[in-house]
Order: structure tokens, then C-alpha cells, then sequence
């Protein structure tokens, strides 16, 4: 493996990991509204 | 880069493709029937539930995409239409395309299950297994009328839709999915009629290839006359009103004659297919119609 293909595996796997925490930062605030709709403490959300 | 078909295995695919893999363009369909399954429901849904369960028919919708191209790779790679995808064109292993695709749908149903309720998520199941399995798996290669009984996979989302408001299924959800059941053929076939060498390079048995372009026109109108029937069922069984009755009398009518046109027209030469496009543009604006008139009808008379 030369160094560029090694810099090219580095960048794939660093903008998958960002989009990987993206979506899972999301699915926190998700899974809280869910939470809350389902236990009923709020309607306005 | 000369060594990307060695290499691809050890470089990661790209987020995008992923996304690729999902088929977005073709999702918008899924989530709009689905969406007016669930608006034309009775009772209320809370606003976060209601998020969910669309987002829950989206992210299984595109598993089943990802699952089908995990399983046609060699099939997509011999048609111009599809050769570019992730799979075909190296960008990302078959691998990784079948752990996308198995844990998107786990995802997606365990997340309906406990958002709204299990029977629901039950149907979305299905609606996986019955395009992966039985659609992809089984029916496509092996017989001409593959995209009829396929077409039930696309037919589930307005039923997952409802039955997660209410929890049951009711007749106009099942009337719903007959409409989409029988609008398949003729969408589909008219566009296999004008992109048929594809197909034929591909091998994949669709009825222009097997039977000839002759016997697709018929069968295109045959399925016409039983989609008119489903179409109208719903405000004659006095599941929807007139809203709905006289948009789905005045837009059946329109697909009826250009149905018709395309049975008349006698033309194998794919530039000269002006009726055959025609109808399958139509058919996805007369689709978006009827399941809109049905939520408006609803709304309004309630």
C-alpha cells in the first residue's frame, strides 16, 4: 500500500465516522421525542 | 486509478454510495403512499410517531433496495441503466452491501414495532421479505409476469401506514393496495417496452423479451381495466367520497385512453415509443393523485 492510497483509506474512513456520529447524534434526539410522545409528558414537541 | 479492481476490497466505500444503494429517487413513491395510508387513517397519531413510522417505511424501502442490488450485482453490471451502480462499478463490495441491507431492516421494523405497534412492524417485514425473497430472489428471473406479483411489495406502505395509526387493517388500506397491485403492470411494462434491449442483455425475463411486444400491449390493458375497477372500488363501497370519486372517474379515464393508445400502437422501434412513454409518465402523476384525492376526501368529510 503506498502512502497516497493509505491517505485516501484515512480521509474514506474519517468522513464515514462523521457521517456514522451524524446519524447517531439524530437518533439520540429521535428516540428522546419518541420517549416523550410515548409516555405522554408532552404534546408540543 | 489502474488497480481499483484488486484494490476496492480493502478501501472503504464512500458514505454516499451507500446512500446510493438505498435507491432515494425511487423511495419518494413508498413514502407518499405511505404517508396518505396514515393521514386517510381514523383517529390521531402523535406528530413524533407519525415522523417515525414514514421514516420507518423509508429506511425499509431502501433496505430492500440495498438487499436487491446485494443480490443482482452481476445482473446490474450487464445494463447501461444500471451499470453505474455501487456494486456493478467497484465502488463497494458485496459484503458490505448485504450487512447495510440486513441491518437497516432489523432496524427499521424493531423501530416501528416500538414506536407505534407490532403489527404494523409485521407488515413491513413482510413487505422486505416479499421484495427480496419472493420478488428479487425468485420471481424475476424465473417468469414473465414477475413484476405483478412483485408489484405487492411496493403496495404495502399505504397499509403499514394506516395500521400504524389504528392498529387494525381496514378496507380502505386493502383498497388501497389492490390500486398499486394492478397499477404495476402497466407502469412498469410500458416502460419495459421502450428500454427492452436492456433487459434482453440482462436476461431478465420481462414480458417484451418472452412474449414479445404484442402480447405486453394486451396484457398492459388487461391490467388497466382490473386497475380501474380497484380504483373506483373505494368510493363505491362508500369508503371515501366524492372528492376522491371524482378524481379517481376523471384521472382513471385519462389512463384508460392512454392505455388504450399503447394497445392500438404497433412500433418496435424504441425512439418511436411517444404513447408508451407517455403512459408511464402519466401513470406515476395519476398514482400521486389518487392517493392525495383519498387523504383530502378524508379530511374534509371528517
Amino acid at each position: 500500500m503506498t502512502p497516497e492510497e493509505e491517505q485516501q483509506i484515512r480521509a474514506r474512513q474519517k468522513s464515514r465516522s462523521l457521517v456514522t456520529g451524524l446519524i447517531l447524534a439524530l437518533l439520540v434526539i429521535l428516540f428522546f421525542a419518541i420517549t416523550m410522545a410515548k409516555i405522554g409528558v408532552s404534546d408540543a414537541i | 486509478m489502474t488497480t481499483a479492481t484488486f484494490d476496492s476490497y480493502r478501501m472503504p466505500a464512500d458514505w454516499r454510495d451507500f446512500i446510493a444503494l438505498t435507491k432515494p429517487r425511487v423511495m419518494t413513491l413508498v413514502v407518499f403512499t405511505g404517508l396518505c395510508g396514515l393521514l386517510a387513517a381514523p383517529g390521531g397519531i402523535h406528530p413524533v410517531l407519525a415522523f417515525t413510522t414514514i421514516l420507518c417505511i423509508a429506511i425499509g424501502a431502501g433496505a430492500a433496495a440495498a438487499l436487491n442490488q446485494w443480490y443482482e450485482a452481476d445482473i446490474d453490471a450487464k445494463m447501461k441503466r444500471t451499470a453505474n451502480r455501487p456494486l456493478p462499478a467497484g465502488r463497494m463490495d458485496r459484503q458490505s452491501a448485504l450487512h447495510f441491507g440486513v441491518g437497516l431492516s432489523f432496524f427499521s421494523v424493531v423501530l416501528l414495532g416500538v414506536a407505534t405497534n407490532w403489527l404494523a412492524a409485521a407488515v413491513l417485514a413482510a413487505s422486505i421479505l416479499f421484495y427480496v425473497i419472493v420478488y428479487t430472489i425468485w420471481l424475476k428471473p424465473r417468469t414473465a409476469q414477475n413484476i405483478v406479483i412483485g408489484g405487492a411489495a411496493g403496495a404495502f406502505p399505504p397499509v403499514i401506514g394506516w395500521a400504524a395509526v389504528t392498529g387494525d387493517i381496514g378496507a380502505l388500506p386493502v383498497a388501497l393496495f389492490m390500486l398499486t397491485f394492478f397499477w404495476t403492470p402497466p407502469h412498469f411494462w410500458s416502460l419495459a417496452l421502450f428500454v427492452k434491449t436492456d433487459y434482453a442483455a440482462a436476461g431478465i425475463p420481462m414480458l417484451p423479451v418472452v412474449s414479445g411486444e404484442v402480447t405486453t400491449r394486451r396484457q398492459i390493458w388487461l391490467y388497466t381495466a382490473i386497475m380501474a375497477v380497484a380504483a373506483m372500488a373505494p368510493v363505491l363501497l362508500q369508503l371515501t367520497g366524492l372528492i376522491y370519486g371524482l378524481t379517481a372517474l376523471l384521472g382513471t379515464a385519462l389512463f384508460v385512453l392512454f392505455a388504450f393508445q399503447v394497445y392500438r400502437h404497433r412500433e418496435s422501434d424504441q425512439s418511436r415509443m411517444g404513447p408508451e412513454r407517455r403512459l408511464f409518465k402519466y401513470s406515476i402523476l395519476y398514482l400521486f393523485l389518487l392517493f392525495g384525492a383519498v387523504v383530502v376526501d378524508r379530511w374534509v368529510l371528517a
